[in-house]
């Protein structure tokens, strides 16, 4: 219950960073390490080097520019969570983080650090999913790029960065100030991992119909998933029990995982109705104004 | 393996110590500088016992290594107590409220409530859930926890010496 032995590295740059992913072997970057302590204790992973990037500037800004949230990768998720303008602008955001760990964890987790863990029950992967969000992405040398979630996400707790990238901060695409936002989870104790998570934003035209849909479902498979086929057959459609449900049938498709939490079919069961109750409570706040 | 010389401000003492780059906060407050009031319990994350404040805000010790803590403002249990060993509110409402059965979490527990109820005077019990809720009694004694952390914040709010 001890972390092996490890050379430790502490870069004052992103730069500095990326030098260090390119020339060291077998290294790990080390963030909130609120996934990755527990890891190394728990001796799941034995790196020769830790890259410990909370000593770097600059990964920790939170502004609003225009429609577009951008959050470094190492801003503390406690931060995030009581961020005025955050819960103003995207309170999706504050709601799933409610859900995450505890205070202590949050207190200490960065968002780019559960990214990147990419758990596939975990809330702000799912967020980042259902948002559209652009990971931004440094790379030794000093070239920048930005990759939208959907491509991120690589496989089971795989995003897809090379050996010499580091996440420096994620952008979010902000939905106008009428939607509707839901995230809602089931887990066996609050603050658990969710044996499913169901996150939705919706906007409804003059006429009341679904405007704009967007549906993501968490820890129901190996990574989390977009419903496209679910949000297709909402669009232009009057809101209602039938059409969320109807909505929630696109899970059938996808393939869910089990163990000892819960069973495939359990899981997707229970994923179905956070979908239909995140359909209909989005819709709710969509109908009373969107973001209040 | 390389050890790092390391200063860290514990309870408004700075502390000199030598560690591995391994050693995590919890194990170098307990085998280093003498500080066994906090309890390391599972050592992944998950039970809290070994809850400390670190620039004032609650982290799990055994998720951060001691190396990181070079500098940082650290308040351990031994730090809740006044110098002359008279109970904080807390404590004392911890004691009244039979919200310690066998002790092991309750450091953990009193750390989380410090912090709880630094940023908000008077909780609702399912704020003081949500707040506990990372960190687990093996007593499973939660509604004298709960009672306890209530009843310290009423103190708190009346004009009780706050810590």
């Amino acid at each position: 219950m001890k972390p092996p032995p490890f050379e430790y590295h502490r870069p004052q740059s992103i730069e500095e960073t990326c030098a260090l992913l390119a020339s060291l072997e077998n290294a790990k970057v080390l963030a909130g390490g609120q996934s990755l302590m527990a890891m190394l204790n728990l001796r799941y992973l034995y790196p020769d080097h830790l890259i410990d990037i909370n000593k770097v500037p600059g990964l920790d800004e939170i502004a609003i520019t225009g429609d577009r949230l951008s959050i470094g990768a190492g801003t503390r998720q406690r931060r995030i969570e009581l961020d005025v303008g955050v819960r103003r602008a995207m309170p999706i955001l504050a709601e799933g983080l409610a859900l995450t760990g505890h205070r202590q964890t949050r207190n200490r987790g960065t968002l780019g650090g559960s990214l990147c863990h990419l758990d596939p029950a975990a809330e702000q992967p799912l967020i980042a999913l259902i948002h559209d969000a652009e990971v931004r992405v440094a790379k030794a040398g000093g070239q920048i790029r930005s990759m939208p979630m959907e491509k991120f996400i690589a496989g089971f707790m795989q995003p897809a960065i090379e050996f010499d990238e580091l996440v420096v901060g994620v952008d979010f695409p902000l939905w106008p100030a009428t939607h509707g936002y839901a995230f809602l989870e089931r887990a066996r104790r609050h603050g658990d991992f969710a044996l499913a998570a169901a996150a939705c934003l919706m906007t409804l035209d003059a006429a009341g119909r679904i405007d704009r849909v967007a549906i993501g479902v968490g820890g129901l498979g190996p990574v989390p998933y977009r419903l496209h086929a679910g949000e297709g057959g909402l669009r232009g459609q009057a809101p209602g029990e039938a059409a969320f449900a109807a909505a929630a049938e696109h899970l059938d498709a996808l393939e869910a995982v089990s163990d000892f939490h819960g069973g495939a079919e359990y899981r997707r069961s229970i994923a179905k109705a956070l979908v239909r109750r995140a359909l209909a409570l989005a819709c709710k706040r969509a109908t009373a104004g969107g973001v209040q | 393996m390389t050890e790092f010389d390391i200063t860290i401000n514990v309870n408004g003492e700075a502390r000199a110590c030598s560690v591995e780059p391994r050693m995590t906060l919890g194990d170098c407050l307990r085998h280093k500088l003498s500080l066994t009031g906090t309890h390391l319990g599972c050592e992944h994350g998950v039970c809290g016992a070994c809850t400390v404040l670190v620039d004032g805000v609650s982290a799990r010790s055994c998720l951060m290594l001691a190396v990181q803590a070079d500098g940082a403002e650290v308040r351990t249990i031994e730090g809740v107590a006044a110098k002359d060993g008279s109970m904080h509110v807390i404590q004392e409402a911890f004691r009244r409220n039979h919200g310690l059965q066998c002790g092991f979490c309750t450091p953990g527990m009193i750390m989380t409530a410090l912090e709880l109820l630094g940023e908000n005077a008077d909780p609702t019990e399912a704020e003081v859930r949500d707040a506990i809720s990372g960190n687990i009694c093996r007593c499973t004694g939660y509604m004298g926890i709960v009672a306890a952390v209530l009843d310290a914040a009423a103190t708190l709010r009346a004009g009780g010496a706050r810590g």
